[in-house]
Order: structure tokens, then sequence, then C-alpha cells
């Protein structure tokens, strides 16, 4: 017993200020988008090509970026001449509506949280059953971290917990393979309403890398009515519990 | 010792296709099976069509002794007699095999789809269900022991933890396992099939994500295969900072797994501290590349960041005060009693199991096979910087945490070593198109174990065939032996000691 005392005592106290204090990332980090369609060269469409999921399009001949799609691999900035395209080290990237993804100029005003009335009911306690449904285990792997003393996710009274029975929503990662589509549609019936749906990473969004393969379903909102969109090729831990946390933000 | 009859290839090299010896089917039957019983391996075996009616089989055979592969081919039509029944190494991958060609292995003894999707071939269907016959997960027959006091424990697809899916069908006489069965296919996403024609600004994308958790190794023996088959080399340094990712993948996970086998046995101080040193590894890798996962790192030709003197430093800071912190916490496990009695004696597998299934990684080394694709067969920084091969006899729960303890110390100083002295060179080197009518294997020792892809390219230079075994796809099978006469509360420690891939496996 000792022994787990002294090492407990050297491990010291590791649990982030966040949200109290704003993170520290690291310098490489790929965070929100920004655009500059002002320095874009006419005609160019480099970082359109370059993209492997075709999050960039061209609306006449402003670029947009749908945060969705993106991988935040950042092969379109290594190939846009004069660097109309960056990365920011914004971690903040979750929306309530699929279109407020999609970074474009000038950006339009986002939606706010759905007004039904069921965000009252977490702001005490908010359980979520999580499902992989063709996830890689990076967004998994991100899930889970947020559990362990360095997030202490149930500080704010968020816990992921084993059983839809138990939970108030689902948390799904991966593009929904056909695999998994009937799992994840009685896990999601299983869930007691009103249910919450929340869409971690590109392939619960959009598919990701496996956008149109005829083994997957594109993401989570084809085949359940998602509440929030939680972007990312994994999200940072950072960023899903930014998401999480406006759900219990409302003051409705 | 049997001559060899394949094509003799060393990691990462490529060569003609032409070259490789197209077999009577009865010569390669006995050329893998004979190769096997003097101590080689099947690193991977799978068919590509070759023409109406006729599929090729490609068998790459892995000798750790001699540190060689040798490839074989042969013509098949709808049916062949399974090499299976005198080769239990191929079993998963004839069901692979059947279940994507709709080619039969006669007299395979267990012969069921492994991921549960439709044939690559219109027509064609190893089981005979027609072109609107249903393909559900899991539906299928299973293995069933029958008795008064047997009873049958379903788990999956959806699991309590936050994991990946997959089902597991157990019969049970009491607590006691007699069989697990283990069904898979869940996170089938279909991106061998994607990769052929390739490569696309997609490829890289999809080697990140084969196994979320291993994109450093699964993205290095790709970028491995399309150097060899654009003639491109890479600088030391590239090789050397390829080597750091890959290792410091293998500490993150390897942390991981000490920690989460120690909450499986109710042991919370060393769970709760691994669980806050891992993400402190990942955020190394973050440090280099901006993602925890190491997304963007690894490209032909080299790798796509760098890292200067001043990174190398804060890097080599925080990993020294990192291990500190894990060699803290792991080392509470190896003294405490109650977390010993559980790991012990609990979910071995032989020697001889583990030999005969052609186990690899972690879960090999721990039933005593000296089996590491670094040491084997080793390509990129391995070639000049040595790892010892970490092994430990018993083949328990316990022999899976210690391998992996050995595992943490050697990468750390291997890490150690390599930011003491980077070489200096190009980041990286153009890396043209790939050659045509090639073929490649490469193999990268991934912290499950051996990672092994074989690119095959038509005559303009696409990639005409793309074969991904992740280590997974030997290793199911070792976990479903683990569990024989264990008690199924067991289960969930047998799992975490082997910590497999469901995507890695499914594809």
């Amino acid at each position: 017993m000792l022994k787990e005392l002294i090492a407990r005592v050297r491990q010291g106290y590791r649990t982030t200020p966040y949200p109290k204090s704003s993170p520290v990332l690291p310098d490489r980090f790929r965070g929100r988008p920004e655009l500059d369609a002002a320095a874009c060269r006419p005609d160019c469409r480099a970082c359109a090509a370059a993209c492997p999921t075709r999050a960039i399009r061209f609306d006449v001949d402003r670029p947009t970026l749908d945060m969705g799609r993106c991988l935040f691999c950042a092969d379109c900035t290594s190939s846009c001449p004069p660097g109309a395209l960056r990365f920011t080290q914004d971690h903040r990237l979750a929306a309530w509506a699929r279109e407020d993804l999609v970074v474009r100029q000038p950006q339009p005003e986002c939606a706010g949280p759905p007004e039904d009335g069921r965000l009252r009911l977490y702001r005490r306690a908010l359980k979520l059953r999580q499902v992989s449904a063709g996830g890689c285990n990076a967004c998994e792997a991100d899930v889970n971290v947020l559990s362990t003393i360095a997030f202490d996710l149930g500080r704010f009274g968020i816990q992921i917990v084993a059983s839809p029975r138990h939970a108030d929503g689902l948390l799904v990662t991966g593009p929904v393979t056909e695999n998994m589509k009937l799992a994840l549609e009685k896990t999601y019936l299983a869930v007691p309403p009103p249910r919450l749906v929340i869409a971690v990473g590109a392939c619960a969004i959009s598919g990701g890398p496996y956008v149109d393969h005829p083994e997957a379903h594109n993401g989570a909102a084809g085949i359940v009515p998602v509440d929030l969109f939680v972007p990312g090729c994994p999200p940072h831990p950072l960023t899903i519990l930014d998401g999480l946390l406006r759900l219990k933000a409302s003051k409705e | 010792m049997s001559a060899d009859r394949g094509l003799s290839l060393h990691n990462g090299d490529a060569a003609a296709l032409a070259s490789i010896p197209r077999l009577a089917f009865g010569a390669f039957r006995e050329h893998t099976v004979a190769a096997v019983a003097d101590g080689g391996r099947i690193a991977a075996l799978f068919a590509l069509p070759a023409s109406a009616g006729v599929a090729r089989l490609v068998v790459v055979l892995a000798n750790g002794r001699t540190g060689s592969l040798s490839v074989a081919t042969t013509d098949v039509g709808e049916r062949y007699p399974a090499l299976t029944s005198d080769c239990p190494q191929a079993h998963w991958f004839e069901r692979e095999i059947a279940e994507q060609w709709g080619i039969r292995p006669e007299w395979h003894p267990w012969l069921k789809p492994i991921r549960f999707h439709r044939a690559y071939q219109g027509g064609r269907d190893a089981w005979g269900r027609g072109p609107d016959a249903p393909i559900l997960p899991s539906v299928t027959d299973f293995f069933r022991v029958e008795g008064e006091e047997i009873h049958e424990v379903a788990v999956g697809p959806v699991h309590a933890g936050v994991i990946e899916p997959g089902h597991f069908r157990f019969q049970c006489h009491g607590e006691r396992v007699l069989h697990l069965e283990i069904s898979l296919g869940y996170q089938h996403r279909g991106v061998e099939r994607a990769l052929v024609g390739g490569p696309t600004p997609r490829t890289i994308p999809y080697m990140e994500t084969l196994a979320g958790d291993t994109t450093i190794g699964h993205t290095t023996a790709y970028c491995q295969a399309a150097e060899a088959l654009s003639g491109c080399g890479i600088s030391a340094r590239a090789a050397a900072l390829r080597g750091v990712a890959l290792e410091l993948e293998r500490l993150a996970n390897h942390t991981g797994d000490l920690g989460a086998l120690s909450g499986d046995v109710g042991y919370l101080p060393t769970a709760s501290f691994c669980g806050r040193l891992r993400g402190d590894f990942l955020n190394m890798t973050a440090l280099i590349c901006g993602n925890r996962f190491g997304r963007g790192l690894i490209r032909p030709g080299g790798v796509a960041f760098d890292l200067e003197p001043e990174r190398a430093a804060e890097l080599r800071e925080r990993l020294d005060r990192t291990l500190k912190d894990v060699a803290g916490a792991v080392g509470l496990l190896w003294e405490a009693p109650s977390v010993l009695a559980r790991f012990e004696e609990t979910g071995p597998v032989t020697h001889e199991v583990a030999e005969t299934l052609g186990l690899v990684g972690v879960a090999a080394r721990a039933s005593g096979l000296e089996r590491d694709a670094r040491f084997d067969f080793p390509s990129g920084i391995f070639r000049w910087a040595q790892i010892p091969v970490s092994t430990w006899q018993s083949g328990d729960v316990f022999a899976r945490a210690w391998v992996r303890w050995l595992e943490i110390q050697r990468s750390a100083a291997f890490i150690r070593e390599q930011l003491g002295a980077l070489p200096d060179g190009p980041l990286r080197a153009p890396a043209g198109p790939p050659a045509a009518n090639q073929v490649v294997v490469s193999l990268v020792e991934g912290w499950r174990g051996e990672i092994c892809h074989v690119a095959l390219t038509d005559e303009s230079g696409r990639l005409a065939h793309y074969k991904v075994v992740d280590p997974s796809f030997h290793n199911w099978m070792g976990l479903a032996m683990a569990l024989r006469s264990q008690e199924i509360s067991d289960f969930p420690l047998c799992n975490k000691s082997f910590n497999l891939s469901y995507c890695g496996h499914d594809l």
C-alpha cells in the first residue's frame, strides 16, 4: 500500500485545467482551417486536386472547405502556392448543423443548439453510449482518453456508459459500414427517448476516406438523426471535449 | 531442407512479376507445407483473378532464421484441395480467399466467411449463395458443444467499452470456456479493393486509417513498397525519423495496454497512471507532426516533418520524464501479489500452438518465439540500429504484459540513441510513379506484430493488387486458443493481453 501511495505522490496532479484556461497545443497542430480567397490565383484549383476527400470545392472562384470531409492532412496547404489556405491552432470545430462545418468567406452565422428543450435534461448529467461503426480506433482512442485522469470527463457530469439502456444518447464513430448498420439502428432504438446523437470524426460525418464506398454509408446521418458534429481525423480530445461541453452549456 | 522453389526476395525489394515461379498446384502445395514444416511461416497467402474462371494463388513465405522471403504462385479453378489440413497457418487465409473470390478450398475443416461481404467476382460464391441472398455479419454456423449443462454466451458486436465491434461466441460448462469462436467483419470498409488502380490522393489516408492506432506502422509499410516500386531511396535522416515514430507508436500502445490490463484485474493505480502516460507519448508524436497518431508524417520518399535540434531536445526531455513515470507506474504491477495472481497462468498459449498458428508480435514472443521483423527482416533504420528481441516463455497474460514492459525499455533506448545522433539528409526524396509489372513485399514490425503489405503493379504501373496482412489476422485465432479451459470472466483480461485490431483485420 505504501508503494502505491508513494507512486501516487510522484505521479502528481495531472488533470488539465481546460476549459478554465486555454490549452497549449503543439505548434504543428492543425485546427480550424482559414481561407483567404483574395490570395487565390485565377483558375488555380491545386488545393481541390490535392484533397483526398473532395473537401475543397469552388463556389465560382471562391474556395470552400468542408470540415466534415477534411482529414486535416494539409496536402492542400502544401500544394497552394500563394498560401491562401492555412490551418489555425483553433481546436473548437464542433457544429450543430452539418452545413456549418463548411468554411467559406464570408462565414454565415452558425446554427444554435436544438430548441426542443432536450438539452435541459443534460445540464447535470449526460450519459453516452459509444458505437464504433467502422472507426479505425483513432477516434475511439481519443474518446476513451477523455475518461482518463488527463481530462477527467466525470467532473463535467459526463460519462460513457456500458449499455444504451443507461444512456441519453449515442456517440458514433466510423463511416457506418454496411455490416454495422443494423447494430447501430438497434443500439439507437435501445436508448430511451428523447435521444441524442453525436457524430465524431470525418468518417462519422461524411464517410471520411471511405466516402462513397459501397461497403459503407457516408456517416451516421443517413442512418440516425445527428444532433452534433465533431470534425477531425481524429478530432483532438479537446475538440471532442469542447463539443460535449456545448451540450451542457445550454441556458434555455 | 527442401529446395526453395519460390522467388527469393528481401524485405522492401521489388522484382519483376514474371520472375515469380508459377508452380503446378501440387508443387505449390508441397512447397508451402514443406517450408512451414521447416520453420517457415505464411506471411501472406491470397488470390487474384488471372483469367476467366482461373484465379492465381500467391504465397509469401517468411523464414526468420535465414532472413529470406519467398514468393510463389499457382493457378487454380473454382476449387482446389485446401492447404489448411496439412498446414493450420493457412486456415484464416483460405477462408479469406474463398470469401473474396468464390473459390472453394476443398476439405477445409472450417470453411466459413471471415468478413461477410459478397465475392469480388459476380456470380461466384464459395457457399453457393445467390446474388440476391442477404449476407449478414455473423449469420453462419457456429461450432457448438452439446450437453445438458452446456450453455452458450454471445457477446457483441456492440461492447460495453469504447471499443471496435466484433462478435464472440463462447461454449461454456459453468464458468469454464470449452471453446470460443470469434466472428468479425463488422468493420469491413473495402480498403483493398479501393486501392486497386492507385496510387491516388486517397491511398495514404487509407493506409493511415487501416488500423488507426498503427498509422505509422501501416503507412511505413506502404511507403517502403511505393519506394521500391519507383526505385526511390530515402535518406538516413528520414529512415531514422520513421524509426523514432514507429517506436513512439509502440511506447504509446504498450503503455496503454499495461494500464488496461491493470484495470481489468481491478488494480487501479497503474490503470489510472498509464491512461495519462499513453497520451503523453501520443503528444510526443504530435510534437513531431501535429497529430497524435502520426497522420501526415510518413510520406513516400521520406517524412513530411523534420525534427530540428530544439524539437529533438524537447522530445528527449519529455521522453525521459514520461519514462520515469512509466517505470514507476508499471513497476507497481510486478510487486503486487493480487496482480500477479491474476496475470500468471491465465490465458496460456504454448510455444507449439503459437508456432503452429503462426502467431506474430507480442503474442508470439510471449510464447517464447524469437520473431520480430525488425530483427529478422530489417528494413529502414533497423538495418543499422538493432533492437534486441524481447521474449518470455510462459505464454500467459503475465508473459504478454512482461514482454510489453521489456519492449518499452528497449524502444526508449532506441529513440534516445537516434535522437542523440540524427543523421543529416533531405527529409523527402522525390518518389516517381511505380514501375510496371513489379511485385514487392514490405514488412514492418508494428506494435502488435508483423505488418505485411504485398503490392503488384500492372503494365501501366498502377496497383493491380494490394494485399494487407495486419498482425491481428494471424493472431485472432491465438486469442481463441488462449481461452480454452479458462474462466469466461477472464475473457476481458485475455482479450486485452492480445489487444488485436478489428479494422486491421476487417480492412
